[in-house]
Formats: C-alpha cells, sequence, structure tokens
C-alpha cells in the first residue's frame, strides 16, 4: 500500500504572525473498510488510515482519529494558528505500519 | 421423546424470529456505547456545536461533513446507521486556530449524523443532522 499512498497538502506560502489560516490535505488510499465482499462473497479486509496528525515547529495543531466510514482518499479541512515562520507535519498512521509524512514551510509576510 | 418433523420445523421457525428480533437494536446498543465511551456517561446536551451536512447525499460513498464547536476540546462523529457507527474524533492541539473539522464520510443508508465536542471545561455538547441517502457506500 505504501508506494500508492500519495499525500498532497495545501498550505498558504505566507502568513502574518499569529494569523488563522486554513490547511487542506488528502491522501490517496483505497480506505478499505472490511464491510465489503470480493466477488466469491469472502470479506475483504480492513486496510485503513486510522490516525492523522497535523504538528507546526513540534506543536500539536490536530490529532485526528479515522475510522472505516471514512470515505476513499481521506480528506481533511482544519484550521491552524501560526505564530511564527516554520514547518508543518503532516503524518498519516495506515493500518499495516506504513507511516506517511510530508511537511510544507511557512514564511511570515 | 421423539421429535416430529413439524416440532423441529416451529421450533426452528422459533428461533430464527427470536434471532432477527434480538439484532433489530443492535445498531442503536452500538451508538450508545461508543456515545458512552466518549462522555464516559456525562450528560450531554444540545447546542454550541454546528454541523453542517448536506440534506440530500447523492453518493453515499463521499458526504462531505462540517463541524465547529468553538471552545471544543475533542469533537466525534458518528453515523447511527452505520454498521459501525463511529466515524472519526478530531483532537484539537495547542495551535488548533478554530475547533472546527471537515471531512468526507460514507453513509450506507438515509440516517442521522451525530456530533459530540468534549468542551474544555470538561462538558459535552451535541447536533444532529438527518441525511437523506440515495446511493449507499460500505459497498452495501
Amino acid at each position: 500500500m505504501a508506494k500508492d499512498a500519495k499525500p498532497r497538502v495545501k498550505v498558504p506560502k505566507l502568513a502574518a504572525a499569529g494569523e488563522t489560516i486554513t490547511l487542506k490535505t488528502m491522501i490517496s488510499h483505497k480506505m478499505e473498510s472490511g464491510q465489503r465482499k470480493d466477488s466469491d462473497g469472502n470479506k475483504i479486509p480492513r486496510s485503513i488510515i486510522n490516525r492523522f496528525t497535523c504538528d507546526f515547529n513540534g506543536q500539536n495543531v490536530i490529532n485526528v482519529t479515522l475510522e472505516p466510514a471514512i470515505s476513499t482518499n481521506p480528506y481533511l479541512q482544519f484550521d491552524a494558528v501560526v505564530p511564527e515562520a516554520g514547518e508543518f507535519k503532516f503524518t498519516w498512521y495506515d493500518d499495516d505500519g506504513s507511516v506517511y509524512e510530508t511537511s510544507k514551510k511557512i514564511a511570515i509576510g | 421423546m421423539t421429535l416430529s418433523r413439524r416440532d423441529f420445523v416451529i421450533g426452528a421457525g422459533c428461533g430464527v424470529a427470536f434471532a432477527s428480533m434480538s439484532s433489530l437494536p443492535a445498531y442503536a446498543s452500538l451508538v450508545e456505547d461508543s456515545i458512552a465511551a466518549f462522555t464516559g456517561g456525562a450528560d450531554v446536551v444540545s447546542g454550541d456545536i454546528v454541523l453542517d451536512a448536506p440534506e440530500i447525499a447523492e453518493n453515499g460513498n463521499t458526504v462531505p461533513i462540517e463541524v465547529s464547536a468553538p471552545g471544543a476540546a475533542s469533537i466525534m462523529l458518528l453515523a447511527t446507521g452505520n454498521p459501525v457507527p463511529a466515524v472519526a474524533t478530531f483532537n484539537f492541539g495547542p495551535l488548533s486556530g478554530s475547533r472546527s473539522g471537515n471531512t468526507r464520510i460514507r453513509l450506507i443508508k438515509t440516517q442521522e449524523v451525530m456530533a459530540i465536542a468534549k468542551m474544555e471545561d470538561g462538558s459535552f455538547r451535541s447536533a444532529q443532522a438527518t441525511v437523506k441517502v440515495t446511493i449507499g457506500g460500505c459497498g452495501g
């Protein structure tokens, strides 16, 4: 699964100090719910991303627990405060133990 | 005592009827269990939380849901009609800008979506919205 999961995030390049900005994230993942059956009637085992976290310069912004009811290619949108210039770090945790990471820098201007 | 065919059929029929009756409220109790696990049995008051869901979802596989509750420490989303009611739990950190989240969820059928917020003072708030689903998600 690790090779298919492609994280995408949208972060503004510039923000004023202390400004609240909106972050949009999406990762390509099939989010197999464990409820579906294949053509032979066998249950397809669950395989989802079960946790997502976003940190800014080591401080937590949001920590989301995901369940199988989250759609394919999980999309999350949330707000963050930018106290200084730095880097947002986004992390997704897969059921199979894989961890997908990406980061985006933001400047104060 | 010998079991006649007729006795057997009646007995088996009752067994099936009983099994289907007892499985009916299963979803409801799952929802209550999820709520109890999140709140620890505390009272949940409605209000102070906004749950934005479409009235009609053409495709249950991706239903956009937005929830916001100023002053919340975490927000749990529940789909009361799904085989597994839990959907997601947002836990807000110190740099969270607004206590809100937006995601896309799966709904197997027309049902009520519920959001419960745990406020920073330890109280709980809830909001509900009914979503009409024309094509179910979860591969049903």
